[in-house]
């Protein structure tokens, strides 16, 4: 008896029909993918993509050039030169970042002193020649300029973890 | 009549079934395989020669590259070698989130393994399903972190930060506002922990989903019950470890038999196969995701009831906080030390293996007393696995050459290293 049934089960493909019968009730339901690029998936505040350098609100550079990020980075991604400036400050005079090297682990913006070199939210950029991988330090002051609201409000909400 | 000889050909590395660069040297009669040669090393990076030459924190990012699907457990294995070594520990809150992470990293490991092994035997659909709910968690690895997968998060002496108050939102678009919108938001509402418990509680659902799939499915039975069964006496003698070994009936698991972090006291079962052939084993890993669902829960419960402190107070280790670091003379040298030259560990080796999703991934360390590891050697359940493919497919169809590298779940980052 036991055979006959578990036959007939076999015959009836019920447990194909049962597979089907999943994907066709999720025929039905709201669907789970986002229209990239139009619509993006959420996105944590602690997100670490592309690098930027800030500036302090009267518009002086950060970075003081400790060279902390250079001598943390486990892929010696970093390029720091760095000279005193007219006014007798220490300043870099290159800070270059070859992100093809960069593994985005986040230990120069936890280095930073000054909290100037920063991983922002950003992850959508692309380089359309050899050499553009090496991001210099007017390109990094631009995009921490372009972004700076939301870089200190992603820094202002994780302030108490750090 | 013409004599047929064997013949010998390459399969990968460029073969999307040979999960990554495994190149098999096969030697065939007709279909039968004869002898198989797995040739490995096309992703070698050289993590622990590199390991020798950074302080100890900087290769931290370096572990979660070695098995990319179940990165915190690696990361787990080497701060846990250092910190047996410094002869600290993490408080008890850093070991709890620790625990409940090594168990969404299993959940997301087999979550990848289901779908990739069914879609390597001609099962589309469920790699679709899988990779939905590895997205959620993948959004926790985010959320707490900043990175889906590479998250360099564990650190000797704790976890870098506590879990957030927030979880990421959905944001209105053209597609989706309204109650559409707070549907898809339903679970993002409070903290990292109130999604994962939304996720528990989903979750058992959502692996029966995958076993209406499978399971009863006579296409999966067919290409899975008794391919490559592995005797427990077999399995033992390959060194095996993890759902390979479980599949073969051998009841070892170290979260058991030497608990680390808060294994010893959440509860859970461990699933063990009877036959050993890969059908068994995926029943052990399905198993293997909803008991990592219920240790979730417990440290979702556990860890709502008791905040504390995620790192140790020792400035020889661990950097103090920002706020005391810009305020405190003393803790900024602290800082500069820690990051510049980092610490030195005390001369001596050990070694630390913790139950990754693939098996027992361990970490042997010597130190020197300087402040880079003398050696590191990881011991990798792939690699090891990888190994008795010889024996095991010797005899079996090419089509279950494909069964058996999904069954054995190879990940190449950990393989050539």
């Amino acid at each position: 008896m036991n055979r006959v049934t578990s036959y007939l089960k076999s015959l009836m493909l019920l447990e194909l029909l049962a597979g089907l019968g999943l994907t066709f009730k999720y025929l039905w339901r709201p669907k789970y993918t986002v229209r990239y690029p139009m619509e993006h998936i959420p996105k944590s505040n602690r997100f670490r993509g592309l690098h930027a350098l800030r500036r302090y609100p009267n518009g002086e550079e950060r970075c003081i050039a400790c060279k902390l990020c250079e001598a943390v980075c486990p892929a010696l991604a970093i390029t720091i030169d760095s000279a005193p400036r007219e006014d007798g400050t220490r300043r870099t005079t290159r800070y270059d970042i070859d992100l093809f090297k960069c593994i985005f682990c986040g230990f120069c913006e936890e280095s930073c002193p000054v909290d100037s070199i920063v991983e922002t939210s950003i992850h959508e950029y692309h380089f359309e020649k050899r050499g553009e991988n090496v991001v210099t330090k007017p390109q990094l002051l631009a995009i921490g300029d372009r972004f700076e609201k939301e870089i200190a409000a992603a820094r202002a909400q994780d302030a108490a973890f750090r | 009549m013409q004599e047929i000889k064997n013949y010998t050909m390459n399969f990968g590395p460029q073969h999307p079934a040979a999960h990554g660069v495994l190149r098999l040297v096969l030697e065939m009669d007709g279909e039968t395989i004869v002898r198989a040669d797995p040739h490995i090393g096309l992703l070698h990076r050289a993590t622990e020669k590199l390991a020798e030459s950074k302080p100890f924190n900087q290769s931290i990012g370096y572990m979660d590259r070695l098995d990319y699907v179940s990165m915190m457990c690696n990361e787990h294995a080497y701060v846990r070698a250092i910190e047996s070594l410094l002869g600290v520990e993490a408080p008890e809150r850093a070991q709890w989130i620790r625990t409940m992470f090594d168990e969404i990293t299993r959940i997301l490991n087999h979550l990848m393994w289901v779908g990739s092994n069914a879609l390597d035997l001609g099962a589309m659909a469920v790699f679709l399903y899988a990779f939905r709910e590895r997205e959620e968690l993948m959004d926790c690895y985010e959320a707490v972190s900043g990175a889906r997968m590479h998250a360099t998060y564990y650190r000797p002496g704790g976890v870098y930060r506590d879990l957030p108050e927030v979880m990421p939102k959905y944001g209105e678009s053209k597609w989706h506002k309204g109650k559409d919108l707070e549907r898809r938001n339903a679970w993002r509402g409070g903290s990292m922990l109130d999604f994962l418990d939304a996720f528990c509680a989903d979750f058992p659902r959502r692996v029966d989903e995958y076993e209406e799939l499978l399971t009863n499915n006579r296409i999966w039975k067919q290409r899975t019950v008794d391919i490559g069964i592995v005797s427990p006496e077999q399995a033992l003698a390959w060194g095996m470890s993890g759902p390979m070994l479980r599949g073969s009936g051998v009841e070892w698991d170290l979260r058991k038999k030497q608990p680390y972090a808060k294994y010893a006291d959440v509860d859970f079962d461990i699933p063990v196969g009877v036959k050993g052939d890969c059908y068994d084993r995926y029943l052990v890993r399905v198993e293997e995701m909803r008991q990592s669902n219920r240790i979730i829960k417990q440290c979702v419960d556990w860890l709502r009831a008791n905040p504390g402190p995620v790192m140790v107070r020792n400035y020889k280790v661990a950097p103090p906080s920002r706020v005391e670091m810009k305020d405190d003379m003393e803790a900024l040298i602290h800082h500069f030390k820690l990051f510049t030259e980092g610490y030195s560990v005390p001369a001596g080796e050990t070694y630390s293996a913790v139950e990754a999703p693939k098996g027992e991934f361990g970490i042997y360390l010597v130190s020197d007393g300087a402040n880079k590891p003398f050696r590191l050697k990881c011991r990798a359940p792939s690699f090891v696995h990888l190994s008795s493919m010889d024996a095991i497919v010797r005899g079996h169809m090419l089509p279950d050459v494909v069964a058996m590298i999904g069954t054995y779940d190879v990940v190449f980052g950990e393989v050539d290293r």
